[in-house]
């Protein structure tokens, strides 16, 4: 099969439900002339002109509820806040406007949104333009919440989240434009369901759950687990609104054991989330404490020699997960993310 | 000639001294970022010396500014030590902010920078509110607020100078206006021609000057700035400026024409200075050059301090969260 990477298969996904869609429009900073600072949007503006493909002023919030006002009235926006962080400027339209119209209306009113928006660290950009935010999202009800790894993935969804009738807010990680790796994307259309997990790979003896960029992290954890003899099962959750919990479910039951994996801070993280879930309906599967590696409680500083240490890296999954098997309840946790 | 009147020598070199500092450092920067010396991102500030240097030679050393992503101009010109703000690019434990927030962050409250911002915008209400300081605490403090074209499209912009104008600050704001926000041109984006015209909304004086003319610039920041102290509130301006190199180090700058860049390059505020000093006798070829010269050596002082300054100790990404209770704050 056709192999193409993370960026690409966002271009694609845009493209083509531009071309399917009259009422799909694209707005942010850069998108059209430049064809946005990644570069995901080149040459949208010239096939699709001006009115459909927008350049808007630095005013996050007024072209984020702009885009809002445009989908009552039956248009299809995909607006790009350029960073995650950016969209802190612009939260009152996401989390106050967009989240609420549909429930408030009673179901009258419905926006059909997507924000699409580049999240996370590794670039040394510091503190307000490397953060994961997704649990800022998913705290409020209303807003959908999506979070893909792989290319394939990421058309699929963006797919379905274009469709979708209600805001969505689809977090793709940066380092992934930038990460080579291509897999197998099919060349006719295809869609992938919100909210259903995908098991990247299978295990007996314990189960990592991770989403965005974490998920390649976690494969590769998986994969020098292995050689140790441990079998991990690797649940990419994708969707983290609304949250596929039968697949993590399953996947417990039968390796009774759980890592949750996530780059964005720990205290407040979405792993919390899953984690209470988990030991709420599942704490007599249970054979050791849910455990998370995820990002430390601290401002992402710029220094290269700091970055690196308080993100998840394979090391880490690897190290906890070890300390979880060998150690069961009374592990001493050594890690400090 | 009024160059005459107006000014004496040493605050001529001092002008062009200091527009060549900031000149030397972005390019020393932006070098070493294309050698991939310096991580992350860079926004040189090659071409709008004249705002930075103009503007903050207007302030006294206890006035304050509150500098852009695009700042190093800024910050160097508001007092700012050459090898402190080149070990933070460097991510050092010597820098600015001890490695912790980069090119675009550079902040220390003893020569009056209260920190640059990544986030476009946000830093205009908070100068704003440095001046409400001024005015509370009496202590009469001006603060200048950099900030540029895409940003005056904020909201930050607009809440920031209607409180600014209703609660009579003493605050300056300096819009450097180089037509682009990213590839964004001003133009296709806001209707007026002229940002300064927005003072008019907010009831303030909206003054436009020529951001490639050093003197021009410091005229006008100079007198914003005695109104501001005399409580008499804020000013807006705009200086009609232009960056030479792309948005970012690298950026491939579509949107506009190698004829465009040329012509800016053609008023280059250095070279205009440099000349209308000389033809007014106020210095000579070699005495420039001789500060050409000294200033080069400053610069690349100050790239070895940074290379040779130790990266911060790894505990060191645990502190400075809070001022206080950091320990618990983190842990948990
Ligand atoms: C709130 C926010 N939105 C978007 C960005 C991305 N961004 C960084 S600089 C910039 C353009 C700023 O333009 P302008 O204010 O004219 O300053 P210049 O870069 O021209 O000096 C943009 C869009 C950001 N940093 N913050
Ligand atoms: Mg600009």
């Amino acid at each position: 099969m056709r192999q193409i990477n993370y960026s690409k298969a966002i271009t694609e996904a845009l493209r083509e439900e531009m071309r399917r869609d009259e009422k799909m429009i694209i707005m942010g900073e850069d998108m059209g002339v430049m064809g946005s600072v990644f570069g995901l949007t080149v040459g949208f503006m010239k096939e699709f002109g001006e009115n459909r493909v927008i350049d808007t002023p630095i005013s996050e919030n007024g072209f984020t509820s702009v885009a809002i006002g445009a989908a009552m009235r039956g248009l299809r926006p995909v607006v790009e806040i350029m960073y995650v962080d950016f969209a802190m400027a612009g939260y009152d339209a996401i989390a106050n406007q967009a989240a609420k119209v549909s429930y408030m209306s009673g179901g009258t009113l419905s926006v059909p949104m997507v924000i699409r928006t580049p999240a996370g660290a590794g670039r040394r950009s510091a503190g307000q333009h490397s953060q994961s935010l997704e649990a800022i999202f998913t705290h409020i009800p209303g807003l959908k919440v999506v979070a893909p790894a792989t290319p394939y993935d990421v058309k699929g969804l963006l797919k379905s989240a274009i469709r979708d009738n209600d805001p969505v807010v689809f977090i793709e990680h940066k380092s992934l434009y930038f990460y080579d790796a291509k897999c197998d994307v099919p060349e006719e259309e295809y869609l992938i369901e919100l909210g259903k997990a995908d098991i990247k790979r299978a295990g007996n003896d314990v189960t990592i759950i991770a989403w965005s960029q974490e998920v390649i992290h976690a494969l590769d954890a998986a994969a020098q687990l292995a050689e140790e003899g441990i079998s991990a099962e690797v649940v990419d959750i994708r969707s983290l609104v609304p949250l596929d919990f039968d697949t993590i479910r399953n996947s417990i039951i039968k390796t009774r054991r759980a890592v949750i994996v996530h780059e964005a801070v720990k205290r407040g993280g979405y792993g919390g989330e899953i984690a209470a879930q988990i030991s709420d309906e599942l704490f007599d599967y249970l054979d050791a404490p849910v455990k998370r590696v995820a990002g430390s409680n601290v401002v992402i500083p710029f220094s290269p020699a700091l970055e690196d240490k308080i993100i998840p890296q394979t090391g880490n999954i690897v190290a906890t997960v070890r300390e979880l098997l060998h150690g069961g309840k009374n592990a001493v946790f050594t890690n400090a993310v | 000639m009024v160059i005459k009147k107006k000014y004496d020598r040493k605050t001529l070199l001092r002008f062009y001294r200091e527009m060549k500092r900031v000149r030397e450092f972005d390019t020393k920067a932006s070098e070493l970022f294309t050698k991939a010396m310096i991580a992350g991102n860079i926004h040189t500030c090659i071409g709008q010396e004249a705002t930075a240097v103009g503007g903050c030679l207007a302030l006294n050393p206890s006035d304050f500014i509150i500098a852009t992503h695009r700042g190093h101009g800024q910050c160097l010109a508001k007092g700012g030590d050459s090898r402190m703000m080149m070990a933070e690019l460097f991510g050092r434990e010597t820098g600015y902010c001890r490695g912790k927030g980069g090119s675009m962050h550079i902040a220390n409250v003893g020569i009056g920078i209260l920190g640059a911002n990544g986030i476009v915008g946000a830093g205009i209400p908070i100068g704003v509110g440095s001046a409400l300081a001024s005015k509370i605490l009496k202590t009469m403090e001006v603060t200048l607020v950099f900030f540029g074209d895409g940003a005056s499209n904020t909201g930050e912009f607009h809440e920031a100078l209607n409180m600014a104008s209703a609660w009579d600050l003493p605050v300056v704001f300096l819009c450097e206006n180089n037509k682009y926000a990213v590839s964004v041109n001003i133009e296709r984006v806001t209707k007026i021609k002229d940002i300064a015209e927005r003072a008019k909304g907010y009831g303030i004086p909206g003054v436009i000057t020529d951001g490639c003319d050093v003197l021009a610039v410091h005229e006008t920041v100079k007198k914003a700035v005695e109104r501001a102290r005399a409580g008499q509130g804020p000013t807006l301006i705009e200086a009609k400026t232009y960056r030479y190199h792309g948005h970012y180090e690298g950026e491939p700058q579509m949107y506009r024409t190698k004829e465009e860049v040329m012509e800016w390059k053609n008023r280059d505020a250095i070279e205009r200075l440099r000349k209308e000093i000389i033809e007014a006798g106020f210095t000579t070829e070699e005495e420039l050059a001789g500060i050409d010269k000294e200033v080069k050596e400053e610069m690349e002082a100050a790239v070895l301090f940074a290379q040779n300054s130790p990266y911060p100790e790894r505990k060191e990404v645990m502190t400075d969260v809070y001022a206080s209770d950091n320990e618990r704050g983190v842990a948990r």
